[in-house]
């Protein structure tokens, strides 16, 4: 343990850092070695990679949120800007708070007129020592990089032992490799050291309030998630931000489904030619028996309509992983939003509604990606999983991934051979139980029944083609009852009361979660007190219309224009638009505490959610 | 329109396969397409290829896209799971189909608007992985089912009913079945029932993407002076390369015939391709030459018709993606789930 922690200064506890980078540089493994070193120390982090939708040139900004709090969300605002791309200088410079600090090359000396009279500036000529110690050039780009992790490491009080043991994991087996990244570090460290006054006013200090979390992208959580719940066969074509859950339930494939006598694959990946193929394969797949399931960002939803129609209509399950970027069209294909909510919901021509699921982080990802399984078995239709680019590509700190050894599938009403051959009645949308959830049996099953015609036509119970009115109606009450039934069985929303009975509450759902409870905590301190209720999946649990009808004003939080999931609750609970107050962030940036703080309190006075009494005995 | 079951009335005549089913068993619903339809006599065609192999019926995943040739799956096999899908999309549908469960044969029809125009995409992705299936474009060169309108296989100069000359290049699908790697194609003709039924035998037979396309005239938009995918049109111009015989088991050879006559192709599960040449020079399992020939007599105004390319030894989607041996949907919570001792050791390496 190094120190005690010095908590002289109020603001290392909510130290916030920004990376300017130029995209491809390579510095991507020396963000994440910074990351992980804080991480390590048991400090809790939030880091997230800002990037534009290029390979190689364009700038990009890792940004690590620390936080002695443990908030996760975005903050807002810079306390120390590492400004490494001349492109972005300006920008970079003016981001920094007051009294926050500037850590820049200073190689090439810049006019006074650069810099601002209220922060601190920090030069260390990093590329005049790379240049004195490597001759290669890669190499000089390469240890600038871990020559300013050195640096920084002196000014924050990073524990050197830590970075160390990292780049020794990092390069395991390959020693020189190891050894050259060791010095570069002690290099900037030792410069820093002996050049600079260490540590600043920012500093960590060791901590346990890590505890046994993990630290994991979304993507590969779901795509985990997917293994765990029995998926056999994935389907997708590549799209950001989503490609990395397909390619993370192929890593853990590989990983875990490989028969060990030979090799061979117990799950099958097939890169479709299109969204139109992907959802079409999954459709066939399920329609035969297996757990299948897609990958997909916007334009691959508008793609995927017509079939997605076909699911409900039909009654196949279908698994489909949103994960959310700005739209509408193309949009901004690198950053985030929640817009996708109402095309998910009500995705195809026709009448019609599917079940749509919010993870908040990766834990929720994993559960909800096995969870999704079950309920499109059991219901027979679309399940949407909605992901954003923020939980999907970023790496959370998060509750580990927990799994209970007996739970097992739940593949839904499905007859058996054994059960035709004993005379129970097959009509495929029959509903047998009066839970709107019919029977289906899957091909090859028996000789001589339960074969049925599958169609996107209207049918009547015993799926036999009709265009009668009275049996299409019948149809699609029935397919309303399902829905009805599913309430109960998607995820329940979570409710977190306020420290004090509150006459306004908020609803909130997905990766606005972390910055949510920042926000609250905040808003609290001011004395503005509001239960929040977190949704975690469509339809609506009837908690969720209960949570409405207590209070008198309900702010709904969103990442999107024009206020999609408020839309769908006036929809589906009939509720009067004035009761929910929209507040939405959808610059593509992952919104922030200090922007839902503010734009709450902005509000609130008007709305007059100032605390209630203590209510009289 | 309206489903009409089908009496069963098994005559004690009725001759069985060697499973015991009389060709009744392999049939579906009373079709409600056109008299004199061309598709009606594929789905006969269908239905006897599959009693002479002695197929259980419900082994059989019918799959289909929108049109009258995508309705006709109703028409035959009614012990078989059937998927009338979306318009172009059968390939796809198949394709999940095929993953989840490999035992099954996979029967997919489609019409040429279905697989040449608005499904186009999905007809050649789905030959290039090499689906085991039997992929078959009923080619009317219209919509039937809109009512007439030009499809992409429609020749270029052929006259719709209306009057309309088509101006536009045809698709030609065995052409580009051949380009994108199926290796079993076929071109046969609704008319032509003995010509037709082998070429089916040998595609449900083959080990891989089958693809046949069968000239299926539309009596009610696409029959008249004028069409190049009329009846009349298709018997004068149709020059079959070969005569096909699926033989399974031993394959004594019972009629004389000259040298070079015959040619014996043994598919991977044993199953001979008995091929009569009625070409000598065309050999069925040179895929260049097979296309160069087929440019050479549609130049020439033949439709060419018979068995145009087979590889006895095809790979398919299975192999390529190295599946288990067990049917996908089979495999059960032990062999699917890495339970929570493994989860405990992802969650470590993520710290
Ligand atoms: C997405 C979509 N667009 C258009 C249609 C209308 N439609 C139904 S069948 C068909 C053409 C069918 O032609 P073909 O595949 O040649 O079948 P045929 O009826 O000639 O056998 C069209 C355009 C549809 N069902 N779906
Ligand atoms: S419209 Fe043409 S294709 Fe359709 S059923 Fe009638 S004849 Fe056949
Ligand atoms: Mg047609």
């Amino acid at each position: 343990m190094v120190g005690t922690h010095a908590a002289a200064d109020k603001r290392d506890e909510r130290l916030r850092r920004q990376f300017a980078n130029v995209n491809g540089s390579g510095s991507a493994s020396a963000n994440q070695l910074f990351a992980k070193s804080i991480l390590r120390m048991g400090i809790p982090i939030a880091s997230r990679n800002i990037f534009p939708s290029n390979i190689q040139g364009l700038p990009t900004w890792f940004e690590v949120r620390v936080s002695g709090e443990g908030h996760l969300g975005r903050r807002g605002g810079v306390d120390l800007m590492v400004a490494m791309n001349p492109q972005t200088w300006d920008r970079d410079v003016a981001e920094i708070d007051p009294g926050g600090y500037l850590f820049y090359d200073s190689t090439k000396p810049l006019p006074q007129s650069k810099f601002r009279a209220d922060i601190n500036v920090i030069g260390v000529p990093l590329t005049q020592m790379c240049n004195a110690a490597y001759t290669d050039s890669r190499q000089r780009q390469l240890f600038k990089n871990i020559i300013y992790v050195g640096a920084l490491s002196a000014l924050l009080q990073i524990e050197p032992k830590v970075i160390e043991t990292l780049l020794t994991e990092q390069f395991k087996g390959k020693e020189r490799l190891a050894k050259s990244n060791q010095d570069a570090f002690h290099m900037g460290r030792d410069w820093a050291l002996a050049n600079l006054e260490c540590p600043i006013g920012l500093r960590l200090a060791p901590s346990d309030k890590v505890g046994d979390r993990i630290y994991v992208d979304g993507n590969s959580a779901a795509g985990l998630g997917a293994v765990y719940g029995g998926a056999t066969v994935c389907a997708w074509y590549p799209i950001t931000p989503s490609t990395s859950l397909a390619e993370g339930f192929e890593r853990y494939c590989k990983r875990f489904r490989t028969e060990p006598e030979t090799g061979r694959k117990r799950y099958a990946i097939v890169q479709a030619e299109d969204e139109l193929a992907s959802i079409g394969m999954v459709i066939g797949a399920s329609w035969n028996g297996a757990r299948a399931f897609t990958a997909t960002s916007g334009p691959g939803i508008s793609l995927m309509q017509e079939f997605v129609g076909l699911s409900y209509f039909a009654e196949i399950p279908s698994v489909i992983f949103d994960v959310q970027r700005a739209g509408p069209s193309t949009g901004m294909p690198t950053r985030t939003q929640q817009s996708d909510v109402l095309a998910a919901a009500y995705a195809s021509h026709g009448d019609t509604k599917h079940l749509v699921l919010f993870p908040e982080d990766p834990r929720e990802c994993f559960e909800m990606g096995a969870q999704a399984f079950d309920l499109a078995d059991r219901f027979q239709q679309p399940v949407f999983v909605l992901l954003d680019l923020d939980i999907g590509m970023n790496d959370w700190l998060c509750e580990p991934f927990a799994w209970d050894d007996s739970r097992r599938m739940d593949r839904g009403k499905v007859m058996t051979a054994e059960e035709l051959e004993a005379g129970q009645v097959f009509g495929r949308y029959l509903d047998a139980d009066g839970d709107g959830v019919p029977y289906r049996t899957y091909p090859g099953t028996h000789p001589s029944k339960g074969a049925f015609f599958t169609r996107g036509t209207s049918r009547d119970r015993f799926a036999k083609y009709t265009e009668q009115g009275a049996a299409y109606v019948d149809n699609m009450q029935r397919l309303l009852r399902k829905f009805e039934t599913a309430k109960a069985h998607v995820p329940r929303p979570v409710e977190r009361p306020a420290a004090q009975p509150a006459r306004a509450g908020v609803l909130y759902y997905g990766s606005s979660s972390a910055a949510m409870t920042e926000a609250l905590a905040a808003l609290e301190a001011e004395g503005v007190h509001l239960d929040a209720l977190r949704i975690r999946a469509f339809p609506f649990h009837d908690d969720v219309l209960d949570f409405i009808a207590r209070h008198d004003k309900v702010f709904v939080v969103e990442q999107n224009r024009d206020a999609q999931l408020r839309t769908l609750l006036m929809t589906e609970g009939g509720i009067d638009a004035a009761r929910l107050v929209p507040i939405l962030h959808y610059d593509g940036t992952p919104i922030t505490a200090r922007f839902i703080h503010a734009a709450i309190a902005d509000k609130a006075p008007v709305l007059n959610v100032v605390p209630m009494r203590k209510a009289a005995p | 329109m309206s489903f009409l079951p089908k009496p069963k009335l098994h005559h004690p005549k009725l001759p069985t396969n060697a499973l015991g089913f009389t060709r009744r068993d392999y049939e579906g619903a009373i079709s409600t397409l056109c008299a004199g339809c061309g598709h009606d006599s594929i789905s006969a065609a269908i239905i006897q290829a599959c009693f002479d192999l002695d197929i259980e019926p419900h082994r059989v995943a019918k799959m289909s896209g929108i049109g009258c040739s995508s309705k006709t799956p109703d028409y035959f096999l009614g012990a078989s799971h059937g998927f009338n899908s979306v318009h172009g999309r059968m390939p796809s549908v198949l394709t999940g189909a095929n993953l989840a469960n490999r035992e099954l044969i996979y029967l997919g029809v489609s019409g040429d608007g279905d697989s040449a125009s608005i499904g186009l995409g999905q007809f050649a992705h789905s030959l290039r992985r090499g689906v085991n299936m039997t992929y078959i474009v009923e080619n009317n060169g219209v919509y039937g089912l809109t009512k007439g309108q030009f499809s992409a296989t429609s020749d270029k100069g052929s006259k719709a009913k209306k009057g309309t000359i088509n101006a536009d290049e045809p698709i030609d699908l065995v052409g580009m079945a051949l380009q994108l790697g199926a290796t079993y194609v076929g071109r046969g003709f609704s008319g032509d029932k003995d010509q037709l039924v082998p070429l089916i035998k040998g595609a449900i037979r083959h080990g891989g993407a089958a693809f046949i396309d069968c000239i299926s005239p539309c009596v009610a938009f696409n029959n008249h002076e004028g069409s190049t995918k009329s009846y009349d049109f298709v018997r004068e111009h149709n020059e079959a390369v070969n005569r096909l015989d699926v033989i399974l088991g031993r394959a004594p050879i019972t009629t004389a015939y000259g040298p070079g006559e015959l040619r014996d192709v043994v598919q991977h599960d044993g199953s001979v391709l008995r091929l009569r040449k009625l070409h000598s020079d065309y050999d069925p399992t040179d895929r260049v030459a097979a296309m160069n020939y087929l440019q050479e007599r549609k130049a020439a105004g033949e439709i060419v018709t018979g068995l145009l390319y087979v590889d006895p030894e095809p790979s398919d989607l299975h192999a390529s993606q190295n599946t288990v041996a067990l049917p996908l949907n089979r495999l059960d919570d032990a062999a699917l789930c890495p339970g929570a001792a493994a989860l405990a050791r992802v969650n470590a390496g993520l710290r």
